[in-house]
């Protein structure tokens, strides 16, 4: 209990204080994975970072790493089979990998909380939702039994769970898909931690209620201001939420951009590929067009970059040098703030 | 659940009908007759057998015979032993204490060490630790009670006479130790196996994953929400156990001249005598069809998905 | 106890049953460039498997035993010698000669009696295996496939046989037989044991009837057998082999214990269980006489049990 209580008089999590650093900072991360065909690398270098009130967008096919790094900021890879050889994670500017397991066990839920793809299978089976709710207060806060399940209601209404007083006995599995994903976004918001990660949140839902299941995480990610990263493989859910995106690749971040700039104007085939995979309807009657072959095996991953084997426009180069993270600019060299490309021909593809 | 209680318990009447008959049928449809074992090899007057069968309503059709034993049963008249003469149910109240007993030590083994050993395993699997208790538990499994019974009643009555070989007074507990070790064996490895799995399995779950990132101290991570799911199976498996037990005391209770539920059968048995073993069966029977619903309504109680569906 | 070895896999089936359905299920999914199948998997596992290999190998060793005992000794397991050979030491150097284990009350070889008894246990082993997998596969296949009232009614006859405890109801049918040869005993314990493979099957079909591929077929118009050989079968197979292979060892057991009881194998047969009866009464002055027989039945037991064991770890992905 008094280590709970030292961690409640430590300076206030507030993002206002501290503008300019971010809040998170992922440098050169590195995880891996032995498996029975050899060790598949997840994730080869990736640097991103989210500030107070911010939505970084992860977008990525399965496979390419995205909900890996996320697990890696949580501290809830498997490990072993997993092992991170390389990189940091600095949450307020403490590299995280380097804290102890108690230090970390603090920070997340209270800190960083996350929000799984699948409710079903992430909420326990055999516990009631108000008590899976209430167990962040009595854990994190020492809260009573009482109070706690108070608390999980009152949650429970601010994420819009109708007649919550009435449904905080019940169990997951009688709820909507919808209810239930509110219930793990209640649960991540329980101790107001200062970042979210939601991996895929609205992937197993119906439209409509993938529409409202955002409209309500950006509104309380607003109200809280709070950071937020959005893992999805869907252009669509992140085009209205996200403030930048980043384009994951074979466990490498392959393009970053501001949000509606990467919509403009990709500086990525892979990128490119996927906006134009997307259905539109002034192109109605046209063929759609579909980026050919299949996602790397990450226990070989190409040389060179990692896209070549599927990429219109690989030259040789593309097969040999793997291709840094370049600034992208305007045709005239003039400067485009917060977008990157790592492609070797990334001005032909903007500009061309 | 009331409702669900009484649905369950009339399911139950047809397959207690249905197992007593089939035991019943396989006592007296098949070859073997009672009047001529018990004369043995005497030379015998078949008029004589005629009587006998006539007056034991063994020369009644089989089903009549099935009608007749049934509703003796229900007014609690078990019948009598043809050679000794002595009423069933009274064999039954005096042996069956005995095997309860034997049941129960086992039991609690089976319990406490299968349990333990299978949560040892399953939190750390893959490691050495692990195989090592699997490899134990599968040496376990192969070998039937009557071997290890062997084994262990040389080893410790004969060689090291630590104990008696055989149990004189089932109510000593310490005479019947070792009877419960080598009836309660081979569940024990079962149990051990089956907690070891189900936490190996749960261990990976996704609510596990969130448990976690919840920032839940371990202790709680595997205290409540990995015991919680992980020991569903294991506690209805326990309740099948029981019938299983009971019916491993026939072994047991033969290598260690336990008299109890066991022997009286076996040796009803080897006596042909009909009614003693359909007796003691269909109240075996009985006990097995209270335990599965007893393990049905533990499942609903522990299972939220299961008490509402 | 060997009727547990048998009956209680069932219990902790049901999960294992389920998942390993799935598999195959899942199979048809998109695959890796390298597309492996199941099997080839499975197989790819169990080559490096080392209990795998040395269970495999002492099944071929005492499957082999049971065809040609004479390749194991020159002794005959009947050949007895009171006078010379009563209880008679083990010489544990005469390698594989007559007196190697010792001798037992009659003066007959041990080690003839252990090689020449491993045919009556993998014969009924075998058989029960064979006969409870092919009824109960039916049995399982029609009341999944089926559903409704047939299922209902095959439910309720598995329940009934379930609520005979497997030993006792083994007891009361073989009593009843004065001449107990390999064929009885292996009816005896089909007619009882058939429900274990019954539910998995059941289970497994249940799960796969709903995949896909068997929709699809039904939209194409398959027959109702085509679908249920050519479509259910060969993917409800994993888990009806992994559970007929343990129970197996769970067969040989319960017959060595039958033996053992005095209602197995006829008096006149050679076999473990038997001997391990007849051993007992001499168990404190000549151990060996009973010891030797039971370490035989566990190690075919356990020799069964692995490779079970290694096929089912192979076959389900979840434990790996």
């Amino acid at each position: 209990m008094t280590i709970i209580d030292e961690m409640a008089e430590s300076p206030a999590p507030d993002g206002s204080q501290d503008t300019g650093r971010p809040l998170l900072e992922v440098r050169d991360l590195h995880v891996e994975f032995r498996t029975r065909d050899g060790v598949a690398k997840a994730v080869n270098g990736v640097n991103y970072s989210v500030a107070a009130g911010e939505t970084l967008a992860v977008l990525g096919e399965s496979g390419s790493g995205k909900s890996v790094t996320a697990q890696a900021i949580m501290g809830i890879l498997d490990m072993p089979p997993g092992r991170i050889p390389k990189g940091e994670i600095l949450f307020r500017g403490q590299d995280m990998l380097k804290m102890s397991g108690e230090e970390r066990r603090k920070i997340r839920g209270r800190k960083i909380a996350m929000i799984f793809q699948d409710a079903l299978s992430s909420l326990n089976p055999v516990l009631s939702v108000g008590y899976q709710l209430g167990e962040m207060f009595r854990v994190h806060q020492g809260l009573s039994k009482k109070d706690a399940k108070a608390k999980a209601i009152e949650l429970m209404d601010r994420v819009k769970i109708p007649a919550a007083g009435d449904r905080v006995n019940d169990y997951p599995h009688q709820f909507s898909g919808g209810m239930r994903q509110r219930i793990m976004i209640a649960m991540a918001l329980a101790l107001e931690p200062d970042l979210i990660i939601a991996d895929e949140p609205t992937t197993a839902l119906d439209v409509t209620v993938q529409a409202q299941v955002m409209d309500l995480l950006a509104e309380l990610q607003r109200e809280y201001n709070m950071g937020l990263i959005l893992i999805t493989h869907d252009l669509g859910v992140v085009a209205d939420v996200a403030d930048k995106i980043a384009v994951m690749y074979a466990g490498r971040i392959v393009e970053h951009a501001p949000v509606h700039e990467l919509y403009k104007r990709p500086a990525h085939p892979y990128t490119k590929g996927l906006l134009d995979s997307i259905p539109r309807l002034d192109q109605k009657g046209q063929e759609l067009y579909a980026i050919k072959g299949l996602p790397p095996n990450l226990t070989r991953i190409p040389s060179g970059c990692a896209f070549n084997p599927r990429c219109p426009q690989a030259q040789d180069i593309c097969r040999t040098d793997i291709p840094p993270l370049h600034p992208v600019t305007e045709r005239d060299g003039g400067e485009l703030v917060g977008r990157s490309s790592a492609c070797h021909f990334w001005k032909e593809t903007i500009h061309g | 659940m009331g409702r669900y209680v009484a649905r369950r318990l009339l399911q139950m009447i047809p397959v207690f009908i249905g197992s007593t008959l089939l035991i019943f049928c396989m006592m007296y449809a098949l070859p073997g007759d009672p009047v001529r074992a018990m004369m043995g090899d005497q030379a015998y007057d078949p008029a004589v057998v005629a009587s006998i069968k006539k007056e034991l309503g063994l020369d009644q059709p089989l089903l009549q015979q099935y009608v007749n034993y049934m509703t003796g049963l229900l007014q609690g008249d078990f019948g009598t032993q043809i050679a000794s003469q002595r009423p069933i149910k009274d064999v039954i109240l005096d042996a069956f204490p005995v095997t309860i007993r034997l049941t129960l030590f086992a039991f609690i083994f089976v319990s406490l060490v299968g349990i333990g050993l299978g949560i040892v395993a399953g939190l750390r699997p893959d490691t050495l630790r692990d195989r090592g208790l699997l490899t134990l538990t599968l040496f376990l499994v192969s070998m039937p009670s009557f071997v290890l019974g062997f084994l262990l009643q040389y080893q410790f009555a004969f060689k090291w006479q630590v104990t008696t070989p055989t149990v004189t007074d089932s109510t000593d507990f310490s005479q019947l130790m070792l009877p419960a070790i080598v009836l309660a064996s081979l569940s024990l490895a079962y149990v051990a196996r089956l907690t070891r799995t189900s936490i190996a399995e749960n261990l990976r779950s996704d609510y596990m994953r969130t448990a976690v990132a919840k920032g839940l101290p371990r202790r709680r991570v595997i205290g409540v929400h990995l015991m919680r799911n992980s020991l569903i199976p294991v506690v209805t498996f326990l309740g099948i156990e029981v019938g299983n037990l009971m019916t491993g005391a026939i072994v047991t209770e033969g290598i260690f001249n336990v008299r109890g539920i066991g022997l009286e059968i076996y040796d009803a048995l080897s006596r042909r005598e009909g009614a003693t073993v359909v007796g003691i069966a269909s109240l075996m029977v009985l006990i097995y069809l209270a335990a599965s619903l007893i393990v049905d309504l533990l499942y609903a109680v522990l299972d939220p998905r299961i008490r509402y569906a | 106890m060997p009727d547990k070895t048998v009956e209680k896999k069932v219990e902790a089936l049901p999960g294992d049953t389920a998942s390993t359905a799935g598999v195959v299920v899942t199979d048809a999914g998109p695959a890796p460039e390298k597309a492996r199948s199941l099997w080839s998997d499975a197989w790819h596992d169990l080559r490096r498997n080392p209990l795998f290999l040395i269970s495999a190998v002492l099944i071929v060793f005492l499957l082999v035993m049971s065809i040609w005992p004479g390749l194991f000794t020159s002794a005959s397991p009947r050949d007895a010698d009171l006078a010379k050979h009563y209880l008679g030491k083990p010489n544990w150097g005469h390698f594989f000669a007559p007196d190697w284990l010792g001798y037992d009350v009659q003066g007959r070889s041990i080690y003839a009696r252990v090689v020449y008894g491993a045919r009556a246990s993998i014969t009924v082993g075998v058989g029960v295996t064979i006969a409870v997998t092919i009824i109960g596969t039916f049995i399982g296949m029609i009341a999944g496939y089926f559903g409704g009232w047939t299922d209902t009614l095959l439910s309720r006859l598995t329940d009934i046989f379930l609520g005979i405890p497997f030993l006792l109801g083994a007891l009361v049918v073989l009593n009843s037989f004065d001449n107990r040869t390999v064929w009885v005993v292996i009816m005896a314990l089909a007619f009882l044991g058939w429900t274990q493979i019954a539910r998995v099957a059941r289970g497994a079909v249940i799960t796969i009837k709903q995949a896909d591929y068997v929709v699809a077929a039904k939209a194409l118009g398959a027959s109702t057998s085509r679908i249920l050989v050519r479509h259910i079968l060969p993917n409800a197979l994993a888990p009806i082999i992994v559970v007929a292979t343990i129970a197996l060892g769970g067969y040989i057991a319960a017959e060595a214990t039958l033996s053992f009881l005095g209602v197995g194998l006829g008096d006149t047969a050679v076999s473990w269980g038997g001997d391990v009866a007849r051993g007992r009464e001499q168990l404190r002055i000549a151990p060996h006489t009973l010891i030797i027989p039971s370490v035989m039945v566990s190690i075919t037991v356990l020799s069964f049990l692995m490779f079970g064991d290694a096929v089912r770890n192979a076959l389900d992905p979840k434990l790996r």
